[in-house]
């Protein structure tokens, strides 16, 4: 019931979706999130961008953290994929789905799942603009996001 | 023996992604392995970097984390993937 890829091809956010969603019939939420190159960050126009990551620890957290979700919440199914390398301009970087009965749980642990792959997944990007490459530097706010789980542990049983 | 690992800027600056780092017993901890290396100065102050990250065997972990003979270590800037 988790899936996680990490993979260099891009992907359908539309198929991923409906596959997300297939076969389960106790199923009443899926809730998806997905992530794309946008063309525009911290006032540099972006052409692309590079993800590098760290083979085999990467999977490993991703692994964890949908772990963790399905320890707080009731849920059917988590999928992870999260693109590495080169992507050009509006193509998907990242997508999490996660199924639950109820659409409470599923909102939750989808939002828990990208803050802690946000600030835990050893994940760099790496833009290419006009003025060169830079480093994406990291953001406060993604901290703060993920700060706020570890001190509001939702039990299992509210959402039950 | 300790493998340690350098990835994204670090990587970069450091202009290597590994280096075999003979083990000591006076290594404890990830933070005498990262002051051992920044101490080298130059290009190694990257290291001295606040966003720095580590991990050990390939798990996330703060750098009071004991280490042992044998352990794979990375130093990383903070991430941003999603």
């Amino acid at each position: 019931m988790i899936s996680i890829k990490v993979q260099t091809a891009p992907f359908n956010v539309g198929i991923e979706t409906q596959l997300a969603h297939q076969n389960n019939l106790s199923a009443g939420a899926l809730v998806c999130f997905s992530g794309f190159v946008r063309d525009f960050n911290d006032g540099r126009n972006v052409r692309s961008l590079h993800l590098e990551h760290f083979p085999g620890m990467t999977e490993k957290s991703l692994q964890k953290i949908a772990e963790e979700a399905c320890a707080r919440w009731p849920l059917l199914k988590v999928n992870i994929i999260h693109r590495v390398g080169t992507l050009n301009l509006g193509e998907p970087i990242v997508f999490v789905a996660t199924l639950s009965a109820h659409r409470d749980a599923a909102f939750h642990a989808c939002a828990f799942i990208m803050d802690y792959l946000k600030t835990r997944a050893p994940f760099w990007k790496k833009e290419q603009s006009a003025q060169g490459s830079v480093w994406v530097e990291s953001k406060d706010s993604d901290q703060y996001a993920a700060k706020k789980w570890q001190e509001s542990r939702t039990q299992k049983e509210n959402f039950e | 023996m300790l493998k340690v690992l350098f990835f994204a800027r670090y990587r970069e600056t450091l202009g290597t992604e590994q280096l075999d780092l003979p083990y000591h017993p006076d290594l404890t901890h990830l933070e005498e392995v990262r002051k051992t290396l920044a101490k080298q100065g130059g290009k190694w102050q990257v290291l001295n970097d606040t966003g720095l990250m580590c991990a050990r065997n390939q798990e996330l972990v703060e750098l009071h984390t004991p280490i042992q003979d044998g352990d794979e270590l990375a130093f990383f800037p903070t991430v941003t993937g999603g």
